[in-house]
């Protein structure tokens, strides 16, 4: 089956980047020679090239590095060195579509001219004749490159410059992105990416569902006895454009109530609880509107929402309590920074106020307030049975991070790989999230929209999943993937701003085209990227599936766990209609106001954590944990971290050679796989004892797995390993003493001799 | 001692156990206490123990020659505690006998392991005289002209701890003696040097008549003697205190001569002399006599490592605990653990030590010194051997380390912890061994496989630097140890830790010898030991053991099943068809998918 990708072109040719199906190989060989090309994808156009570029080392100070060419494409900034390197060992983590040298063109953040002693950063329409002697690019996954152009014929250095500056910094259309050039010339098999997963996989679905028909709702729905309506009307977007093609609300939401202000307003279902409360998000009605119409618009869905089993409803405007979309942007780039490190000086220097630094950039609160907010929706859910309505202006960017990680905190099959992709399809791919517009996938100047939102949320997950390791099924190199392929420009997951944008853009398109309609992988199909073996990295080798043998006594541990948490229903069940409508005031936003729980969220400014939900942390704390039920963060400070792997995996200073948590893991996984084939083998054992076949002797362990062991790890594996040189120094520490304070009395007796016997 | 003491008790970590049941607090509160042999009940009485987290408690407090136990008497949030008495740093009285209030009369006692407690009593009849008066006689015995617990433990081992060290056989593990270097017993009755082992390597070709006259000009007579030496390339590692300079800037032909031998004795060209204090420290020591190499020194080069005094230590965890205890501060919490410099400390501590690896791994012998030789030299020269010598990262090993860097070349524990001691603001104390353990612990963590022993080690170690129940951590040197018969009348810490070793063995270790470790002194690394500084807090999760490490052996018990099972149905299979035939034929399984079954009914037909 499904050859593609598992690479016949990888071990022929010495490249690093290989091409998506053997085919392509044979057609694109045929284009004439007379540079260096990278293996081109299909759809890929050279642009312009220089040759005789000096790729530098990482240290800016040492003019040392590689010669080269340069080239940019309608797919990526490339790097070919002219040194031919044997590239025996094939990298056990190799991107199919990118190489270690090559910078997709959306993953370019900044670049930043090197004049002399002074770097600029470059903001597009340059000065057409001048060029920087060195070219810096800093990228979205926090790699660094610095290409010397001093050794280059002056129109090639000009012209490379000013190419991949206006290819990587001038706005261009939708159309012009590499997705609908790669996939017009690709046919893709469709949904290859749990191929690699379904001898892993084992139980529940075996599928991502892609919440892109009646079906997913309706399974999911049934998944969470969740009693809702399932809306098929939008399929062709007749209801709303701003609506999922499909969604649930409550049962007495009517088609007119749907159509009323376009969407806005209307309660969309997320998850049902157990207990038979549920959580609804929103997007804030207009309120310029003199009439009554919004409000009582709104008490309508508030009764609607309510109704479900009489529970009362919570309602939260995330934008009254979380950081606004242009904070996180603002406090992202500042984190960003201090990842981007172009000298080891640099690096030591920044190293004395790391913390701090850490800090005062905030980014570490944000994520805070994002788990603190979600593990009050949970307590409203999961102890005092409320439904909750989450709104926000758009109802596309917080209310998708705090719901989905409710539903992770709640629900354990979200955090199995298919559920984790499921949720993201739920959540943020139908849940309309501005994939286009957040992630400023078309270089627009105008950064008003950008905002790394969905990379805030997968930080949160992180967070979950150092916490609470065995509790998830994927890696954290499986999040780093996933959060680096956002800006890959190849996969339909993050080009669009919706449902009903999607659609009209390939309805438009299939209208020109003469293939049909285009079909574009999901980033979810991971073989695009990704051969089976590296796929295997995606699976936490911490994660043991829910024994299922014991389905008869894990029933009563539900009601148990819910008798235990949740208070005596009846003080926070109050009738609808008495309880929360009564009190009506003129203004809609008022009402809400007034009807907010009062300890929900502190202002953004005191990220202290209520009492109470201080007390329902404590109290999950004190029982013994279950990996498969609820999880909370601890939000302590020591317990909120930075993501090392994604953040510090390409600075040589903070590698650990033979070392990292990756040593360890890498054991655990081994000795699964071990287990995993004893296992194969007592069950072809068993099996042969009754047909009475010839069986194979049982081998110890493949030489496959034993190989993985002696290739010695860095801790920034497996996005770097060591590349044969044992011979290291070790990193030492320069300028230490700056920043400790002086010890007082003795700081004054320097002198100069002394200060030369130091450094003699 | 009637009932029946287990060998090893449970080590005073598990404090907060929640899981007790209603059934077992219906019986007398401390019937579960088990006294060690030679613990001796001294009073109990109800009290209230005012916890930081959960509030009042009421229950009773039980005191010992050991330790002071409290369990509270509300089922529902049963909390216990266990404190060995030498934690005890500090103890007072807390309000007056008209104090208004609820619980403001009581007792407050602050612990050198990061964690205060406070008690509090009925107002009426001074309740608190007996127990105070008690707890201050026993928690500083010493003070009190009182034997510590270590002397009156009557504890049992299977083995002795006290043989795990032996100074001959640790230098013949190394190689030595050879032709460069000579063992010198001139300081076996510790005449050369109070503070030294008897046992010294020094340079064959130094005279005991050199040694004596180096002596003389090094402070306290802590002159440089060889504590490691490379295998391969005969590079050693010296120790030593700080020449006696003095502000006219003296020198000594002989202590220049003697540095001359231990760099001459590989043959390299220059001798790498690690000051590790701040150069203006060294420059003002001077003043009292001490001071540091000069130019006379020819072929050495001097390095400072910048690594604070004791003083500059004690301050900085003192502010570390003031965020941490009890109540982890919140907001800005990586601001407030930047302003204690501690990782900073740590971070100088190991970076000067992978300094003076380096060194030493590329061939160049090293002298490290820093004032007296026996805290910051301690420190870079045992984590300098934890990187070059995969033999002091097993379970045995580390124990040399401990009792051969820092036991036996003095490093002073008794001033340094204050055994026994009720002088709470005596300016020596310092926690220059937490802070060792500490880089120790980061290294494991940057290198988990690397050590055979585990972060509970680690905790334990540090629990019996203060508990006084072994000898191991007692008096400041060799020769007061003599004096005291501490080996004759003491249990070593590691009669216990080795008869019940494999709680304390990494499941992920994997040796590897020859390979140098080199952490990463960097900011962005290093943490804090959170299982350590905060283990106090019940809302960080005290995990008995890592999910890894947890997972990884249950899935070490899984394989471990299934090759046996394997292995059985080899054996029933091989021989023959038929006679693996008649072997399932006679046990008539009823399916094969029960594999369990399958294993106890498929004997081998042998």
């Amino acid at each position: 089956m499904l050859s593609l990708g598992s690479g016949g072109g990888k071990s022929a040719k010495p490249s690093f980047v290989s091409y998506v199906t053997p085919e392509e190989i044979n057609s694109e060989k045929d284009t004439p020679k007379e540079e260096k090309h990278p293996d081109l994808l299909p759809g890929e156009v050279v642009f312009c090239s220089a040759s005789t570029v000096l790729k530098l080392t990482q240290d800016e100070l040492s003019q040392r590095g590689t010669f080269g060419t340069l080239l940019c494409t309608n797919f990526r900034v490339s790097f070919i060195s002219d040194e031919e390197t044997g590239e025996e060992t094939a990298p056990l983590f190799k991107n199919k579509l990118y190489g270690e040298n090559d910078i997709p063109l959306s993953c370019v953040d900044n670049i930043y001219g090197g004049y002399e002693d002074k770097r600029k950063l470059v903001t597009g329409s340059q000065v057409k004749n001048k060029y920087p002697s060195k070219i810096i690019i800093h990228c979205k996954d926090l790699r660094v490159f610095q290409f010397a152009l001093t050794f280059c014929k002056e129109e090639d250095a000009k012209r490379i410059f000013q190419g991949i500056v206006h290819h990587c910094l001038e706005p261009k259309s939708l159309k012009n992105i590499f997705a609908f050039s790669f996939c017009e010339n690709t046919a893709f098999p469709g949904m290859l990416g749990n191929v690699c997963f379904t001898k892993l996989v084992h139980n529940m679905q075996q599928r991502t569902m892609m919440f892109d028909s009646a079906e997913d709702w309706a399974q999911d729905l049934k998944r969470t006895k969740g009693s809702c309506r399932l809306v098929t009307e939008n399929a062709n977007f007749g209801l709303s454009p701003n609506l999922p093609q499909y969604f649930i609300v409550p049962e007495s939401v009517s088609e007119a109530d749907m159509t009323l202000f376009q969407g806005k307003g209307l309660p969309i279902w997320c998850w049902s609880h157990h207990s038979g409360c549920a959580l609804f998000k929103t997007s804030n009605l207009p309120l310029q509107q003199e009439d009554n119409v919004p409000q009582s618009y709104m008490e309508k869905m508030l009764t609607a929402v309510a109704h479900n089993y009489l529970y009362s409803v919570k309602t939260e405007d995330l934008s009254d309590t979380l950081p606004t979309v242009q904070d996180i942007q603002l406090s992202y780039s500042k984190f960003k920074q201090f990842f981007f490190i172009d000298s080891t000086t640099d690096f030591w220097v920044s190293d004395m106020k790391w913390f701090s630094s850490l800090d005062n950039c905030g980014w570490l609160d944000i994520i805070r307030s994002c788990l603190q907010k979600a593990m009050e929706v949970v307590e409203c859910l999961e102890k005092e049975n409320n439904n909750v309505l989450i709104m926000e202006d758009g109802g596309s960017d917080l209310c998708c991070v705090i719901s989905s990680l409710a539903q992770l905190m709640l629900d354990s099959y979200y955090r199995t790989l298919q559920g984790f992709q499921s949720l993201v399809q739920k959540e943020w791919v139908a849940g309309g999230h501005n994939f286009l517009d957040r992630c400023n996938q078309l270089h627009l100047k105008d950064k008003e929209n950008v905002s790394p939102v969905f990379l805030l949320f997968l930080e949160c997950v992180w967070q979950l999943l150092q916490q609470y390791g065995p509790a998830f099924q994927f890696s954290e190199t499986y999040l780093t993937v996933l959060s680096d392929s956002i800006h890959v420009p190849v996969f339909s997951t993050f080009l669009f701003n919706s449902q009903h944008h999607r659609a009209s853009i390939l309805r438009a398109d299939s209208s020109h085209s003469q293939r049909g309609t285009l079909n574009c992988p999901t980033v979810w199909d991971w073989s695009v990227q990704f051969d089976c073996k590296a796929q295997q990295l995606f699976i936490n080798p911490l994660y043991a599936e829910k024994p299922k043998l014991d389905k008869s006594m894990r029933r009563p541990h539900r009601p148990k766990h819910q008798r235990q948490l949740s208070l005596p229903s009846a003080t926070f069940k109050t009738p609808p209609k008495k309880g929360f409508f009564k009190d009506e005031t003129d203004s809609l936003k008022k009402i809400l106001r007034v009807k907010r729980i009062s300890r929900w969220m502190l202002s953004p400014d005191s990220p202290q954590p209520s009492s109470t939900s201080r007390e329902f942390y404590e109290a999950w704390q004190r029982k013994p944990l279950d990996y498969h039920g609820l999880l909370l963060p601890c939000l302590d400070g020591p317990a909120v971290r930075i993501w090392m792997q994604r953040y510090l995996r390409w600075i040589q200073e903070v590698q650990i050679f033979g070392g990292g948590l990756v040593t360890v893991l890498s054991k655990v996984s081994d000795l699964l796989d071990e287990v995993q084939e004893l296992q194969r083998q007592l069950d072809r054992h068993s099996s042969s004892l009754t047909s009475n076949h010839q069986r194979p002797r049982p081998r110890p362990i493949s030489a496959e797995t034993d190989s993985r062991l002696s290739v010695l790890l860095s801790s920034s594996f497996p996005f770097t390993t060591l590349k044969n040189n044992w011979s290291y120094k070790p990193a030492i520490p320069t300028g230490l003493l700056q920043s400790l304070m002086n010890s007082g009395n003795l700081a004054d007796t320097e002198d100069d001799d002394q200060e030369s016997l130091v450094r003699a | 001692m009637a009932s029946p003491v287990p060998i090893y008790n449970s080590n005073p970590l598990d404090t907060h156990s929640s899981s007790t049941s209603r059934e077992s607090l219906k019986m007398d509160l401390l019937a579960d206490v088990s006294l060690l042999p030679g613990e001796e009940r001294v009073i109990d009485k109800d009290i209230i123990y005012i916890c930081p987290f959960s509030g009042a408690l009421k229950g009773k407090v039980f005191i010992t020659n050991y330790r002071l136990y409290f369990k509270s008497s509300d089922a529902d949030s049963a909390v216990m505690l266990n404190v060995p008495l030498g934690v005890i740093c500090r103890v007072e009285k807390m309000g007056g006998a008209s104090s208004r209030g609820e619980n403001s009369y009581g007792l407050d006692i602050t612990c050198k392991d990061m964690r205060n407690l406070r008690f509090a009593l009925k107002q009426e009849g001074h309740s608190r005289r007996d127990i105070f008066e008690i707890l201050f006689r026993y928690a500083f015995p010493v003070s009190h002209g009182l034997s510590l617990f270590a002397y009156l433990s009557q504890e049992k081992y299977e083995e002795n701890g006290w043989n795990i060290y032996k100074p001959m056989e640790e230098f013949r593990r190394q190689g030595l003696p050879n032709d460069k270097w000579r063992i010198s017993f001139i300081n076996k009755s510790y005449e050369l040097c109070d503070t030294y082992p008897t046992v010294l390597a020094v340079p064959y070709k130094a005279t005991e008549e050199d040694l004596r006259k180096v002596a003389t000009f090094r402070s306290r007579g802590r002159i440089p003697v060889l504590s490691w030496i490379h295998r391969e390339n005969q590079a050693v590692i010296a120790r030593c205190s700080q020449p006696l300079v003095g502000m006219s800037g003296k020198r000594n032909k002989d202590d220049e001569r003697y540095l001359d031998l231990v760099r001459e004795a590989n043959g390299t060209s220059k001798l790498i002399i690690y000051d590790a204090r701040p150069n203006v420290n060294a420059v003002a020591n001077k003043a009292t006599g001490g001071g540091y190499e000069g130019d006379e020194y020819q072929n050495a080069e001097l390095i400072f490592l910048d690594i604070h005094n004791i003083h500059v230590m004690r301050e900085s965890l003192k502010k570390l605990k003031d965020i941490v205890y009890p109540n982890v501060e919140e907001s800005h919490w990586l601001s407030s653990l930047e302003s204690t410099h501690w990782l900073e400390h740590i971070k100088l501590v190991l970076s000067g030590a992978i300094q003076v690896a380096d060194k030493v791994s590329s061939g160049n012998s090293v002298v490290v010194h820093c004032s007296d030789g026996w805290d910051r030299t301690a420190q870079l020269t045992s984590l300098a051997m934890l990187m070059l010598d995969s033999h002091y990262r097993t379970l045995r090993g580390f124990q040399v380390l401990l009792e051969k860097e820092w036991i036996s070349f003095g490093h002073k524990f008794a001033s340094r912890i204050g055994h026994g001691d009720k002088n709470h603001a005596d300016q020596d104390r310092s926690p220059i061994f937490v802070q060792f353990i500490d880089c120790v612990w980061q290294m494991t963590k940057q290198f988990p496989t690397a050590f055979e022993f585990n972060e509970r080690l680690l905790l334990t170690i540090l629990d019996h630097l203060y508990s006084c129940r072994f000898g191991t951590f007692l008096y400041n040197c060799e020769s007061a140890r003599d004096q005291h018969e501490v080996r004759l009348k003491t249990v070593s810490l590691w009669s216990l830790v080795n008869s019940s070793n494999d709680i304390y063995l990494n499941p992920f270790y994997t040796p590897e010898s020859g390979r140098v470790l080199y952490p990463v002194a960097s900011m962005r690394h290093l943490e804090l030991w959170v299982s350590y500084y905060i283990r106090w807090n019940p809302r960080i999760r005290q995990q008995q053991q890592s999910p890894v490490e947890q997972r990884y052996k249950e899935l070490l018990a899984l394989r471990d099943e299934y090759l046996k099972k394997l292995e059985e149905l080899e054996l029933s299979d091989s021989p023959s068809s038929h006679l693996a035939h008649s072997s399932t034929s006679n046990t008539s399984l009823p399916a094969p998918s029960t594999p369990s079954q399958q294993y106890t009914h498929l004997q081998t037909p042998f």
